[in-house]
């Protein structure tokens, strides 16, 4: 039989069969467009030849995605959520399952390598002003995974029900009730009972498991989409794609695969080796990964000495007990966190990368982080003498960072930006 | 049963011995005893294996009594400290418990609760909750107070309700408290601070060996806060070699690439 | 794919080295991942919680009546304990003619259950209690007739009408291929009953 085209010839069908492996490539991108995807976003994609170290925490971070979903999902297959199970099926998990010990440590050692790769990776950002446009809402899109990546590691980290677990959900909680007027209710509706109880953990199982998983995904992949839209920025902050070549690709540009497919991987294999020295040889990190407290089971009727979140929150909480005032404090916790939305239009420079911006910039961008830094440490620290005193110092330098940006980046004088990226062959 | 033998022992060793709150003792020169207690360091290694098995004994003759181990079984403890099966069951199972039976203690709750105002607190976990240094410094901190019902009082945990049940092996120690006044502000200020212990009577071990029996406790009670950890580090160093070996060959490929780019 | 950047001088680009390079690496990759992937796959396997409840477990069998059969549980699957009569023992015999496997060649059964009683003595018949075609529970037709006039006595299956002897033996007519199931099982005492081990250890 011959199938006919419009002007009555006979035309050509597609070989089926023929070549085998061929004609089932053809059969299937002529449905499913993979050839084209995987040219137009890894052999075809061309990113700046100039990636630094500050570069690797951006795959880093969807690696360490995929080891919290996986490692997760096989945690969920044995983990009881319930008051009266909780606690026991954990150490049922760390005892009597097969590798469980190891399953649990990845997971607990991965929430806290995600952030590490996370701060890493949105330094960069600082560093290359990577949020200047047309990457605004890249950078927004970056803020919501990294939001929402705090909400899921606070939800994982009341599961294990332990006596940290619950008092720290129980602080962090307690703070939506400084909400003016619906504060109490509020408190009321996300708990489910009249204290933190088996209704606010298994809202909480199900939070974590299911619905921030799958926004972190819908986020990531909307995040990966707009970088790929605009393409990645450099270290010299300098647009690849206005100095193209004859061949219609950027002159300071490389395909990313192979070449930072293969660089990756190294990026990767350095980022395995640390998780493994953690995971194998100290996983509770003294203390910072798996707090103490955290080994007695929740007792509603004994707070541990020191109530600290994980230490990826206590920047926060330092800039939370910084305020004497309870509303206060939590709104400026709030707006701590919100100023990093801001940065885009509060960042004037003519200048992406600091390499080029003048001394005020660098000298305001390493006080910032010395700040954050510092803030961290001291929200591990309890709240007396000359901590609270450091924590309102290193707070204000940490608003003066963002309220002060309009004004030092435009008034301070820039370097001359190169034509093309700055790169030495190695 | 036991436990109450040994309350009354504790009560009779106080009635018998003169009121312990002694004035601040001049002692030119020589050590005080336990003054330096909060330094002390259990310096325990899990790896011992003679030491853990050591501890076991001692947890099941001293502690079981009242405390459970609620998360290991008794199969699991032999296996790892390598208890022949036999001895596992004819020591140290209890008659009409199984083998793989979990740890508990026969003392029921009610009664723990009725004597003590609480139930002992499993100790599954105890060495990684509080630390090895922790448990260690309060095993070896009880000391004679006759104000107290159980006859005894902590350094450690103060007012703890637990009585000195090792007391037959460690002897008896008063502690000695000085005064000590600071002005705060204007504010004048009293506290007895601990000073260091006066021994009353000897145990049944020496110092130095009462001193092991706490070590090898506090080293089982490690193995038992984390049975796989041993395992956990002798994996870990062949998974580190082995991925320094994959980072070294992606490292080399990588170079290999990035000849091409100029 | 080198073309990209061109080879101007410097360095020659070996793509053999290269070639060898890049397949070490995925190969040491590729090890990797299948260890990785181990304690997934093994943590799988039945907890210790799962071990401890599926020991052998022991029946006391002077609680059994004569012509009287007793359901127990092993590693989460009823076991039947028949006490057969001599009577029943003798209409085990006579119908093998009517029998899918009346040799036990293609059913599941330790070695010395593999005769016509399906059992180690003629007195106690010991069977997983599970229909071989879908996994009902067999119920006990023990009398002779109680079916159809030439009915021996033994099981039927009420699910999909699968008929067994009184040694767990499947007539033919039955959806079920193969007989009833005998578990491990030995007498450490007389009168107790170890279901789960025997010679060769605990099952």
């Amino acid at each position: 039989m011959t199938v006919k085209t419009a002007t009555g010839a006979a035309a050509p069908l597609p070989k089926t069969g023929a070549a085998g492996k061929q004609g089932f490539r053809a059969w299937l991108n002529k449905r499913l467009p993979v050839d084209q995807f995987l040219a137009t976003q890894v052999t075809e994609y061309y990113a700046p030849k100039n990636f630094n170290f500050w570069y690797y925490f951006g795959s880093l971070a969807g690696v360490v995605l995929v080891l919290q979903l996986v490692t997760g999902i096989y945690l969920a297959m044995f983990y009881k959520p319930g008051e009266a199970t909780a606690f026991d099926s954990v150490q049922f998990i760390m005892r009597e399952i097969d590798w469980g010990w190891l399953i649990r440590y990845l997971h607990s050692s991965g929430a806290s390598f995600f952030f590490i790769v996370v701060y890493l990776h949105m330094f960069r950002a600082f560093l290359y002003g990577s949020y200047k446009p047309p990457r605004e809402l890249l950078w927004l899109l970056g803020m919501a995974v990294y939001l929402a990546l705090m909400a899921e590691a606070f939800m994982g980290y009341v599961l294990p029900w332990g006596n940290m677990s619950f008092w720290g959900a129980q602080v962090i909680i307690n703070l939506f009730g400084t909400i003016p007027g619906i504060g109490p209710d509020l408190v009321l509706w996300i708990r489910g009972d009249y204290g933190i109880a088996d209704a606010t953990l298994n809202r909480f199982f199900s939070l974590h498991v299911a619905a921030v998983p799958l926004a972190l995904l819908g986020l990531v992949a909307l995040h990966l989409v707009a970088l790929h839209e605009v393409g990645s920025n450099n270290p010299d902050g300098i647009e690849i794609k206005e100095k193209v070549g004859a061949d219609g690709h950027p002159l300071d540009g490389i395909p990313f695969h192979p070449y930072y497919t293969v660089k990756d991987c190294v990026g990767i294999g350095v980022f395995l080796v640390l998780l493994a020295i953690t995971v194998f040889f100290v996983p509770t990190v003294g203390g910072l990964f798996l707090e103490a407290p955290n080994w007695e089971p929740a007792n509603p009727m004994s707070t541990p000495e020191h109530i600290a979140p994980v230490w990826y929150f206590t920047p926060y909480y330092a800039i939370l007990r910084a305020v004497p005032d309870q509303r206060m404090g939590a709104l400026l916790m709030l707006l701590a966190l919100m100023a990093f939305l801001f940065v885009p239009w509060l960042d004037r420079s003519p200048v992406r990368s600091m390499r080029y911006r003048g001394w005020m910039s660098r000298s305001a961008l390493a006080v910032f982080a010395v700040s954050f830094i510092a803030l961290g440490y001291l929200g591990l620290q309890p709240a007396e003498g000359l901590y609270v005193v450091l924590a309102r110092i290193f707070a204000g330098l940490y608003f003066a960072f963002f309220i002060l940006m309009p004004l030092y980046t435009s008034l301070e004088r820039v370097k001359p930006v190169p034509e093309r990226v700055v790169y030495r062959a190695h | 049963m036991r436990t109450e033998a040994l309350l009354a022992a504790v009560l009779l060793a106080v009635v018998a011995c003169a009121p312990q709150r002694l004035p601040a003792a001049e002692e030119a020169g020589a050590a005080k005893l336990g003054a330096d207690w909060e330094s002390w360091r259990a310096g325990t290694n899990v790896a011992d294996l003679a030491s853990v098995q050591r501890g076991a004994r001692n947890f099941t003759s001293y502690c079981l009594g009242c405390h459970s181990l609620k998360y290991e079984r008794w199969s699991r403890l032999g296996a790892d400290l390598k208890i022949p099966a036999q001895l596992l069951e004819q020591d140290l199972v209890p008659h009409g418990a199984k083998p793989t039976d979990y740890i508990l203690t026969s003392m029921p709750d009610a009664d723990a609760v009725a004597w003590f105002g609480r139930s002992a607190p499993d100790l599954s976990l105890a060495a990684r909750a509080h630390g090895r240094d922790y448990v260690y410094q309060y095993l070896k901190t009880f000391y004679v107070d006759p104000t107290r019902q159980t006859g005894a009082n902590n350094l450690r945990d103060v007012g703890s309700p637990m009585p000195d049940v090792l007391s037959e092996l460690s002897g008896l120690k008063a502690a000695v408290f000085r005064d000590v006044t600071s002005n705060v502000g204007g504010r004048v200020t009293h506290e007895q601070v601990f000073d260091h212990f006066e021994p009353l009577a000897p145990g049944r071990l020496s110092a130095a060996e009462f001193d092991g029996f706490v070590r090898d406790t506090v080293n089982f009670l490690d193995y038992v806060s984390e049975p796989t950890q041993l395992e956990r580090r002798q994996l870990g160093v062949w998974v580190v070699l082995f991925l320094l070996v994959f980072t070294w060959l992606a490292w080399l490929v990588n170079r290999e690439y990035w000849k091409d780019v100029h | 794919m080198a073309d990209h950047a061109g080879v101007a001088g410097g360095d020659e680009v070996d793509l053999s080295r290269r070639k060898f390079l890049t397949r070490a690496t995925i190969a040491t990759g590729a090890v990797g991942a299948v260890f990785a992937a181990i304690p997934f796959i093994e943590s799988w396997s039945p907890s210790e919680r799962a071990r401890a409840a599926g020991l052998p477990v022991t029946l006391d069998l002077s609680k059994v009546d004569a012509g009287q059969m007793t359901i127990t549980v092993w590693r989460r699957s009823p076991i039947y304990v028949v006490r057969r009569t001599p009577d029943m023992v003798a209409r085990i015999a006579g119908h093998d003619g009517e029998l899918k496997d009346p040799e036990s060649d293609h059913s599941d059964q330790p070695s010395y259950a593999k005769n016509p009683l399906r059992s180690r003595t003629a007195e106690f018949l010991v069977l997983v209690g599970t229909c071989t075609h879908l996994g009902c529970l067999p119920k006990q037709r023990f009398a002779a007739g109680e079916l159809y006039p030439s009915w021996p006595g033994g099981f039927f299956c009420p699910c999909h009408g699968s008929r067994f002897d009184l040694a767990g033996r499947v007539f033919e007519g039955s959806p079920a291929s193969i007989n009833l199931r005998v578990p491990p099982y030995s007498y450490p005492q007389e009168h107790l009953l170890l279901i789960g081990a025997d010679e060769k250890g605990a099952g």
